[in-house]
C-alpha cells in the first residue's frame, strides 16, 4: 500500500529538502517507486538538490487547479529510473494550491507509486499546513538545538490537530530523524544529545544524520547524498532511516565524520 | 538543579544541560496553551450545531471565551440571534 509522507519541521534550514532527496533516492535505490513532492511554492528548490533544474518546464499549479495531466508536470531522475519529481510551482500566488486540488492530486500519486515523499516549506503557513494535510505519516527534521526542537514541537501538535488523519480521530504516526549532529559536541555538553531530543519531543527516533560535509558537495552537483557517495557517514545513516521506514529493524549508530590527524590540526588552529 | 545554579556551574562547562532545561519548561508551558483553543473550538462547534437545530444561525456569531481563574474559571457563550428568529419558518419564507 501507498505511503504518503511529509517531511516538515517548522523551522527553516534544517536540512528537510535534502532530507526529501536523500530519502528519496534510498528509496528509490531499494526498488521502490518514489514521487518527491515539493510544496514550497515561490520558493521551489528540491529540483535544484536533485539537480532537476533545467528540465521544470510545465508550471504544476496547472495540474493542481485541475486544467493539465499529472504526467506533463512529473519529472522522471536521469540516474534512478525509480524517482519521479513534481515540483513547486514559482508562482507568487500562494492561494493558487487549494485544498482539494492538493487532495485530487496526492489521490492520483498513490495510485501510481509506493511513496509519496512531501517536502514542506518551513513556517505553519498555508503551504506548510497542505503539505501535511493528507499524509499518513511525518518525518520530523531536527536539528540538536533550541529554537529547532521548540519548533519541531509546535509541528507534532499541527500534526496531531489540523490532517486528514488527524480529524479521523487517527493517531499519525511521526518519526524523528536528527540532522546536522556532532556526536563530539554532544558528548562534551556543548550539543543537545540524541537522548534528550528524543526525550523533549516524545516521538520515535527514525535516523541521525551527521553533520558532514558530503551533505553541501551533493546538493552542490545536484546529487543525493545517498548516490554520489554511498559509503559516506550521512549516506548510510539515510539508507538505514529508510530501511527503518520500510519496517526493517536497524541498529541504531552515530556514525560521525572520520578527521584525518592533519584536519583536526588545521580545525583547532582556526577556531 | 535549579537554573541559577547550573548557570553557575556552566560558565565555561557544558551549556546542553541548560538548553535542554529551559526547553522543558518552555514546551509544557507551549503544549498546555495548545490544548485550551482546541477545547473552545470543539464547544463552539458544538454549541452551534445544538441551537442550529431549533434556530437558524450565523456560524460567526457564536463566540465562547473561557475564563481561568485561580478559584472559579467561567465559559462565556455569547450567541446573537438573528432578527425574527422566533417567527414560524413558514412566516420567514
Amino acid at each position: 500500500m501507498t505511503k504518503v509522507l511529509v517531511v516538515t519541521s517548522g523551522k527553516g534550514g534544517v536540512g528537510k529538502t535534502t532530507s526529501t532527496a536523500a530519502l528519496g533516492a534510498a528509496l528509490a535505490q531499494l526498488g521502490e517507486k518514489v514521487v518527491v513532492v515539493d510544496f514550497d511554492v515561490g520558493l521551489r528548490n528540491l529540483d535544484l538538490v536533485l539537480g532537476a533544474e533545467r528540465r521544470v518546464a510545465f508550471d504544476p499549479i496547472n495540474v493542481v487547479q485541475g486544467v493539465a495531466k499529472l504526467s506533463r508536470a512529473l519529472i522522471r531522475d536521469k540516474r534512478l529510473e525509480n524517482l519521479w519529481l513534481l515540483p513547486a510551482s514559482q508562482t507568487r500566488d500562494k492561494d493558487a494550491l487549494t485544498d482539494e486540488g492538493v487532495g485530487l492530486v496526492i489521490d492520483e500519486l498513490r495510485s501510481k507509486f509506493d511513496w509519496v515523499l512531501c517536502d514542506s516549506p518551513a513556517g505553519i503557513e498555508r503551504c506548510a499546513t497542505l503539505a501535511m494535510r493528507y499524509a499518513d505519516e511525518a518525518v520530523i527534521v531536527t536539528n540538536p538545538e533550541v529554537s529547532s526542537v521548540r519548533d519541531s514541537d509546535r509541528i507534532i501538535g499541527l500534526l496531531d490537530s489540523k490532517t486528514v488523519s488527524a480529524e479521523k480521530g487517527e493517531q499519525m504516526n511521526k518519526h524523528l530523524l536528527i540532522s546536522r549532529y556532532d556526536s563530539a559536541r554532544a558528548a562534551r555538553g556543548e550539543m543537545l544529545n540524541v537522548d534528550d531530543v528524543r526525550e523533549i519531543l516524545s516521538i520515535p527516533l527514525l535516523g541521525i544524520i551527521p553533520e558532514s560535509q558530503d551533505v553541501l558537495r551533493a546538493s552542490n552537483v545536484g546529487s543525493p547524498v545517498t548516490l554520489s557517495n554511498p559509503g559516506s557517514p550521512p549516506a548510510r545513516a539515510y539508507m538505514d532511516a529508510v530501511r527503518r521506514l520500510r519496517g526493517e529493524s536497524i541498529n541504531m549508530m552515530v556514525l560521525s565524520e572520520r578527521k584525518s590527524f592533519m584536519e583536526r590540526l588545521l580545525r583547532r588552529r582556526a577556531a | 538543579m535549579s537554573m541559577k545554579l547550573l548557570r553557575l556551574l556552566s560558565r565555561s562547562g557544558p551549556t546542553a544541560p541548560i538548553a535542554r532545561e529551559r526547553l522543558q519548561i518552555l514546551l509544557a508551558h507551549e503544549r498546555g496553551l495548545r490544548g485550551q483553543p482546541n477545547l473552545l473550538e470543539i464547544l463552539r462547534e458544538e454549541i452551534l450545531a445544538v441551537v442550529s437545530r431549533h434556530v437558524m444561525l450565523d456560524s460567526k456569531k457564536v463566540n465562547v471565551k473561557m475564563d481561568k481563574g485561580r478559584s472559579v474559571s467561567t465559559l462565556e457563550v455569547d450567541i446573537e440571534l438573528p432578527y425574527g428568529f422566533d417567527k414560524p419558518i413558514a412566516a420567514q419564507a
